[in-house]
C-alpha cells in the first residue's frame, strides 16, 4: 500500500513537472515576416519567452493589451493584435518596419510604464519583435515597409523659430498641446485613443524625451508619420519639409531643456516678447 | 542524543553588544589563543567566551543569522510600482538579472520621467516585507558533549548533534524608492526570529549628478557592490544561505569584517546607459558595519570594477574584479582600564581582492568567484601593537573559490548547486597545521516560483547544504555548532531546508 502511493505520488510528481516544463515552452507563435534587424534574424520561439518574462505582465498572453497589470497603468498598454503602433518611420497608417520595433523595445517610452530595454541582448530584442509580429495576421501579408527619408535639417535660427511659431498656431497644435506646450490646451481633456481610452497630449515642459525619440529627427519623423492610434495625425501632406524643420525648432524650445533652440530662443525673447502675437483662438500666430 | 536542548552559545549576545564588546575585548587585552580551537579548559572542554572573542566574524555571522542577509532582496514595491513582473528584473528572485541591475544602478528608477513619488497614486507605499517559514535540519559532527548530561566536570566526548523542526525566519522590511526624480533611498529594518530588531540599511542615493549616469552618491549603511550579492541570495539553509568566502577569517583571527555584510560610509558609482560597464568606490567607517561613534579615526575602501559583453543568445556575460583595504585598531584609549570606544590607535591593515564573474550559457547560469585575502600578523594574532608577537608570527594568507550554477527552467523553476572551498596558504604561526580553518562547502537546491506577478512573490524552496571546516566549527548562518576537542579534526556541517520564501 505505501509502495502503491509512493509511485502514485511519483508520477504526479512527474506529470507535475512535464507541465511545467510544457508551460514553460509556451505555444507555437503563428507565422509572420521574417524579422531582421541589423544583419540578425528574429526567432518568434525564442522571443516567446522573453515576453513571458518580461512583457505578459501589461501585454497579456494574447498581446492583446490585457495583462494583469493594463488595470492600473495609464495609459494602457500596446494592443499588438491590432498592429497599430505610434512610433514608426513609415508612412501613417502602415506597420512599422522591424529596426522601428527593435528602437521602441530598446528605448522604452517615456512618461509610460514601459522602459528602455536596453540592457537585454541585441538578439533577445529582435526576438520580441519576431514574436511581437505573431499577433496579428497583418505581419504575415508581404509589403514594403519604406522608411520614410528625412532631410537634413535646416540651421536653428530665431526666424526658423518663428516660422515654426507661426506653423504651431496655423496647424493648430495649440489646440491640443496647449499654447504653452503643457498638453492643456482645450481640446485635451477630450481626447480618447483608437481604444476610446482617454489619451493626453504631449506635454512639452516636463519630458526630457518624446515618444518615439529624443533627437530633432525623431521629432521630425513625429510629424511627418504622425502617431498611430492617436489623435496625432501625420502632417507629411501639410507640411514641407523646411517647415517641419522649423516646427521642430519651435518646439524645443518648449522643453524645459538647454537645447540649441531654446538658448537661442531664451536670449532673442526678452527683447522682442512684445511684438511676438499671441498664440491661441483668434490668433494669427504670426 | 541529548536529553536537553542543544543551544549555541552564541545566541545570548546580540550583534551590537558583540560588536562593542569585541573591540574592547581586542582593546583590553590580546586576545585570543593565537591560533587554532578553543583553549581547552579543565576536563577538556573548550572555552567557548574565549572562542568567541577569536572569531568576532564568526560570531556576528552566527548571530546574526542567515534571514537578517536576506534584506535587500526582491522588492515588490518596486514591482507594484512599474507594474513590472517580477521576472523582468530578477533571473529568479532575489538574483537580478541584466535589466534589474540597471534599475538597480540607475536608483531604482526606470528612467520613464514618472519615478518620483509625485506621479504615483497618494496611497502608493514604497515598502514590501519578505519573511521565510520553513522546516529545517541542522546536523554537526565532533561536537563536544557532556559525557554526563548536566554534568559539566565530568568530562567530554565528540558526537554528532542533529536538530530538526519547523521553524520560522525572521523579516524585513524593505522600504526603497525614489524620495523625488534622481534621489533614491534604502532604509531596511530586521526583525530577527527572536524578536531582535536592527537596521540592515539605510542610505540616501543622490542619481545621475552632473546628468551623468557615471556619477551617483550614495551616504549610509548599505551593502558593498559585490556582483556576487549575498543579499540576493538564493539558497536560504544554514550552510548554504552565505558565501564562506566572504565571512572567512583564519581561526584565532581578531579581524571583524565581512565582504557580505552592510557596511557604513560613502559610495560613489557609475555605469554606463545600458549598465554593461560599471564601477564602484566606496569609503567606510572601519566598524564592519555597526553603528555609532565607535570608528577609530581610520577609513576601510572598496573599489570594483565590471563588465559586461553581448553574447546574443547565449545572455550577458559580465566579469568583475574587486579590491577591499581595510584598517583596524589594535589597541584603544582607556578610561579606568576600560577601552573608550573610537579611539582606537595602531592600526593594521587586511586586504580582500579577487573576481568574479556572471556567464550565460542560455538558460544555464554559472557564477564563478574567487578572493584572495590576507590580515596582517597583528590581527591576526590578536596582538596589540606594543606587545610582544607570537614566535615566528607572519600575516596569514588565504584564497577562496566558489561556483555557483543556475538552471532556469522557464521562469517559474531553478535548480542550483554552488561549490565552494578555502584554502590557508600562509597560518599566523608556523607550527599551526596548514589546513587549519581550510573549508570545502557544497549546496544543491530547487526553487519553484508557483505564482509571478507583480503584487507579491512566493518560492517554494529545498536545498541541502554541506560544509567541511577543519579543526573549527563551519561558518553557519544558524550557528549550530561547535569547535571540535582537537583542532586537525574535519568538523561536518549538514543543513537542510524546506521552506515557502515569499515577499509581498
Amino acid at each position: 500500500m505505501c509502495q502503491r502511493r509512493t509511485k502514485v505520488s511519483a508520477l504526479g510528481s512527474a506529470a507535475a513537472l512535464v507541465l511545467l516544463l510544457l508551460a514553460a515552452g509556451g505555444g507555437r507563435p503563428a507565422a509572420a515576416q521574417e524579422t531582421r534587424v541589423d544583419g540578425m534574424r528574429g526567432n518568434a520561439h525564442a522571443g516567446a519567452a522573453a515576453y513571458r518574462r518580461y512583457c505578459i505582465g501589461c501585454h497579456g498572453p494574447a498581446g492583446d493589451g490585457n495583462g494583469e497589470n493594463a488595470q492600473w497603468i495609464e495609459p494602457k498598454p500596446r494592443d499588438f493584435t491590432a498592429a497599430t503602433f505610434k512610433c514608426r518611420s513609415t508612412p501613417t497608417g502602415a506597420l512599422p518596419t522591424d529596426e522601428d520595433l527593435y528602437h521602441s523595445v530598446s528605448r522604452g517610452f517615456v512618461t509610460t510604464n514601459m522602459p528602455p530595454w536596453l540592457p537585454l541582448p541585441r538578439q533577445t530584442r529582435v526576438d520580441l519583435v519576431a514574436y511581437i509580429k505573431t499577433f496579428s495576421p497583418r505581419w504575415a501579408s508581404p509589403g514594403a515597409r519604406t522608411p520614410l527619408a528625412i532631410p537634413p535639417e535646416t540651421p536653428v535660427t530665431v526666424e526658423s523659430i518663428l516660422r515654426g511659431r507661426a506653423l504651431f498656431q496655423k496647424m493648430d497644435c495649440w489646440k491640443c498641446h496647449g499654447t504653452t506646450g503643457h498638453g492643456d490646451g482645450p481640446s485635451a481633456s477630450s481626447l480618447t485613443d483608437s481604444k476610446d481610452n482617454p489619451i493626453r497630449p504631449y506635454n512639452f515642459s516636463t519630458g526630457t524625451r518624446f515618444k518615439c525619440g529624443e533627437t530633432n529627427q525623431d521629432l521630425y519623423r513625429i510629424f511627418m508619420t504622425g502617431v498611430d492610434g492617436t489623435p496625432m495625425p501625420s502632417f507629411a501632406d501639410n507640411l514641407r519639409p523646411a517647415e517641419a524643420w522649423d516646427l521642430v525648432h519651435f518646439l524645443r524650445t518648449m522643453q524645459r531643456l538647454p537645447t540649441p533652440e531654446a538658448r537661442l530662443w531664451q536670449a532673442w525673447l526678452p527683447a522682442h516678447a512684445r511684438e511676438l502675437p499671441p498664440l491661441g483662438p483668434d490668433q494669427s500666430g504670426q | 542524543m541529548l536529553d536537553r536542548p542543544f543551544q549555541h552559545p552564541h545566541r545570548r549576545l546580540g550583534p551590537r553588544a558583540l560588536g562593542l564588546g569585541l573591540g574592547l575585548a581586542l582593546a583590553a587585552a590580546p586576545v585570543a589563543p593565537a591560533a587554532g580551537a578553543p583553549a581547552p579548559l579543565s576536563g577538556g572542554r573548550p572555552d567557548y567566551a574565549s572562542y568567541i572573542r577569536s572569531r568576532p566574524n564568526t560570531v556576528v555571522v552566527y548571530d546574526g543569522r542567515v534571514w537578517v542577509r536576506h534584506a535587500h532582496s526582491a522588492i515588490p514595491a518596486f514591482a507594484r510600482k512599474y507594474g513590472l513582473a517580477c521576472s523582468a528584473c530578477h533571473t529568479a528572485w532575489p538574483e537580478l538579472n541584466a535589466f534589474g541591475q540597471r534599475f538597480k544602478d540607475n536608483g531604482y528608477q526606470l528612467g520613464n520621467d514618472r519615478d518620483s513619488p509625485i506621479w504615483q497614486a497618494p496611497a502608493y507605499w514604497p515598502i514590501a516585507v519578505r519573511t521565510t517559514p520553513q522546516w529545517r535540519l541542522e546536523r554537526t559532527t565532533h561536537q563536544p558533549i557532556d559525557l554526563v548530561p548536566g554534568d559539566t566536570a565530568g568530562g567530554v566526548a565528540e558526537g554528532t548533534v542533529t536538530q530538526s523542526g519547523f521553524d520560522i525566519s525572521g523579516a524585513d522590511l524593505l522600504l526603497l524608492g525614489t524620495l523625488y526624480r534622481n534621489i533614491t533611498f534604502g532604509f531596511v529594518p530586521t526583525i530577527d526570529a527572536d524578536g531582535t530588531v536592527g537596521i540592515e540599511a539605510a542610505f540616501v542615493r543622490l542619481d545621475n549628478l552632473l546628468k551623468s549616469s557615471w556619477a551617483n552618491l550614495k551616504l549610509g549603511k548599505f551593502e558593498l557592490d559585490n556582483l556576487l550579492s549575498e543579499k540576493r541570495i538564493v539558497t536560504l539553509s544554514g550552510n548554504g544561505g552565505l558565501y564562506q568566502s566572504y565571512h572567512f577569517v583564519p581561526i584565532g583571527d581578531a579581524t571583524t569584517f565581512g565582504l557580505g555584510d552592510n557596511q557604513i560610509g560613502a559610495e560613489l558609482m557609475g555605469h554606463s546607459a545600458n549598465s554593461y560597464s560599471r564601477y564602484s568606490l566606496a569609503v567606510l567607517t572601519n566598524t564592519s558595519g555597526e553603528p555609532g561613534l565607535t570608528a577609530s579615526g581610520a577609513y576601510d575602501g572598496m573599489l570594483t570594477l565590471s563588465q559586461a559583453v553581448d553574447a546574443g543568445r547565449l545572455g550577458i556575460e559580465r566579469l568583475g574584479v574587486f579590491g577591499y583595504v581595510g584598517q583596524r585598531p589594535t589597541t584603544f584609549t582607556t578610561a579606568g582600564g576600560e577601552p573608550v570606544p573610537g579611539t582606537g590607535t595602531n592600526h593594521k591593515r587586511f586586504y580582500r581582492i579577487g573576481a568574479v564573474g556572471d556567464f550565460f550559457l542560455g538558460n544555464l547560469e554559472f557564477l564563478p568567484f574567487y578572493v584572495h585575502a590576507s590580515d596582517d600578523k597583528y590581527l591576526a594574532t590578536g596582538t596589540p601593537v606594543g606587545a610582544p608577537l607570537p614566535t615566528g608570527a607572519q600575516s596569514p594568507i588565504w584564497n577562496g573559490a566558489l561556483l555557483e550554477t543556475h538552471f532556469y527552467v522557464g521562469t517559474q523553476l531553478l535548480l542550483i548547486q554552488r561549490s565552494e572551498i578555502v584554502r590557508m596558504a600562509r597560518q599566523a604561526l608556523p607550527d599551526t597545521p596548514k589546513s587549519l580553518g581550510n573549508v570545502d562547502a557544497f549546496t544543491f537546491g530547487v526553487r519553484g516560483y508557483p505564482i509571478m506577478f507583480s503584487r507579491a512573490g512566493l518560492a517554494a524552496t529545498a536545498e541541502v547544504a554541506f560544509s567541511k571546516t577543519v579543526g573549527g566549527v563551519p561558518l553557519s548562518g544558524d550557528g549550530v555548532g561547535l569547535p571540535p576537542l582537537a583542532p586537525d579534526t574535519d568538523v561536518w556541517s549538514t543543513s537542510v531546508l524546506v521552506a515557502f520564501d515569499f515577499a509581498f
